[in-house]
């Protein structure tokens, strides 16, 4: 394995709970909802009628009209997104060789609003009224293109497609990627915007999402809880500049955090549900652990995947249980979906910015709407209020439809070399 | 409005550009910033408010603003 270590040197973010990565950090840490009710398309259409919407997104003021115009929602929030994290890292095109700078961004679907209102327009007006611009928009590569685009990327590109473990993949496959060699720098993390018609719909028809929380949006999230009844579909981007240490050090960056190991493997069990006894999320823990160079008894805290389903919760459990074996008592796990829902494909990156940051400030985010713990969930979730802790190693789960798992094993980083 | 108004308003929105811009000599690409795909979608604008069809030889003659105006005046289109 390589000896170069990896480290973020910047964060940037849209989120439900938050536009700035302080803002987003501050409502993780007190438990404050970003979870309203569904005002982006019309909600009693649905079931469920709570979503995490990002708020107050200005593309046109962000990005210019027509760059805006020429990108979906999905890639204009991964551009904005990356815009601030490259601001953040104090990199400029000046400072590194363009060619050493990749970009990889996962999105479970890409532009599905375009897709949705070009199929519109095919089916009132015919084929010959398709937009231009509906492929280049469409497509769940375009972010990571645009995104090179603004910031003169010219190093190793591509999405992961993972569904929900999308973002994980980007981060694990960028992590790679400096560790071979292949750039110094890399631009990463996921983007969603699925608050639309087909995609709120289909979450809907497969009865994964909260049906039971309509009237109180902000209590609908609720990890490993005894009322959970499914998760809150939410919208957002975050994407996080990685870099090789050595290069770091040398720049004089600011550093959040090491990402020390990644693990990923795939349940081949069953197209949406999890394997018995999530074996296939701690096989993606033990590998997490063994490339980091963790024992289990090191870990002090999980981010888990936490998505508010019935399946979902019980067998991450049972996974942080087979990975960690006694550990699991005493390692702090909590799930910061209470309070920004699913993400989707960016939620891993959400999941591993604010990880990043547990471990630099020494506070643990709670699983903010956690009240009963539900049957087969039994570890100590951080219920309710952060908890100051001075944790040194944490993992971070992310677990796709399609039985993905990755988890991403992260430390402290105390400026030794 | 003016036929070269309706145009021009056609190519400030699709461009987004300044109305100032938007000059008789003006090329839509060199000056105004659009590509091969601003201008199939210009195309498609110019055929749905102008309800013609614009072959893609005819299309490619279009490269100023004036010569998307006589165009339209040699289809009859006159305001």
């Amino acid at each position: 394995m390589s000896d170069k270590r990896v480290v973020i040197t910047g964060l940037g973010v849209f989120s439900p709970i938050g536009n700035t990565t302080s803002e987003a950090w501050e409502n993780a840490v007190a438990g404050k909802s970003g979870v309203t009710r569904l005002s982006m398309i019309d909600p009693d259409l649905f079931t469920s009628q709570v979503a995490g919407q990002v708020k107050d997104f200005d593309a046109a003021e962000l990005l210019g009209p027509k760059r805006a115009r020429r990108n979906d929602r999905y890639t204009q929030l991964a551009m904005a997104a990356a815009a601030q994290a490259w601001e953040d890292s104090g990199l400029s095109e000046e400072s590194i060789d363009p060619e050493r700078v990749g970009v990889v961004i996962g999105s479970g679907v890409g532009g599905m609003e375009t897709f949705e209102k070009q199929h519109t327009t095919a089916l009132e007006r015919g084929p010959r009224r398709i937009s231009s611009m509906f492929v280049p928009m469409m497509i769940s590569n375009m972010a990571a293109g645009q995104v090179a685009i603004d910031l003169n990327a010219k190093g190793p590109n591509f999405a992961t497609v993972t569904a929900c473990a999308s973002s994980s993949h980007a981060i694990a496959s960028s992590v790679d990627a400096i560790r071979l060699g292949r750039a110094e720098v890399m631009v990463t993390g996921g983007s969603e915007a699925p608050l639309t018609m087909m995609s709120v719909g289909g979450f809907c028809s497969m009865k994964a999402l909260c049906t039971t929380f309509n009237d109180e949006p902000e209590k609908a999230s609720r990890p490993f809880d005894r009322d959970r009844s499914g998760f809150v579909i939410a919208e957002g981007a975050c994407i996080l500049v990685i870099e090789e240490l050595q290069h770091a050090l040398a720049r004089g960056a600011h550093i959040v955090a090491e990402i020390s190991g990644v693990g990923m493997s795939c349940d081949a069990h069953h197209i949406t549900a999890p394997a018995p006894g999530g074996e296939g999320c701690a096989r993606a823990m033990r590998m997490a652990m063994t490339d980091a160079g963790m024992a289990s008894g090191d870990v002090d805290y999980v981010n888990a995947h936490g998505t508010s389903t019935n399946l979902n919760d019980i067998n991450e459990t049972a996974a942080i249980r087979d990975a960690l074996k006694d550990r699991a008592d005493k390692v702090m796990v909590s799930s910061t979906k209470s309070v920004h829902g699913h993400m989707l494909g960016a939620t891993g990156a959400m999941e591993i910015m604010l990880t990043a940051l547990a471990l630099k400030n020494g506070i643990v985010p709670p699983t903010a709407t956690h009240e009963n713990p539900g049957e087969g969930c039994d570890l100590d979730y951080v219920p309710g209020t952060a908890r100051k802790a001075d944790i040194q190693c944490a993992l971070s789960n992310s677990l796709g439809f399609g039985g993905h798992n990755v988890c991403i094993a992260l430390r402290k980083y105390k400026g030794d070399n | 409005m003016s036929l070269e108004n309706r145009i021009a308003e056609i190519i400030v929105s699709r461009l987004n550009v300044k109305p100032e811009e938007v000059t008789d000599t003006a090329s839509l690409k060199d000056d105004l910033g659009a590509d091969s795909l601003d201008m199939v979608d210009l195309m498609m604008d110019l055929e749905d408010t102008f309800n013609l069809k614009i072959s893609d030889e005819e299309g490619n003659t279009l490269q100023t603003v004036g010569s998307v105006v006589s165009f339209l005046k040699t289809k009859g289109i006159e305001a």
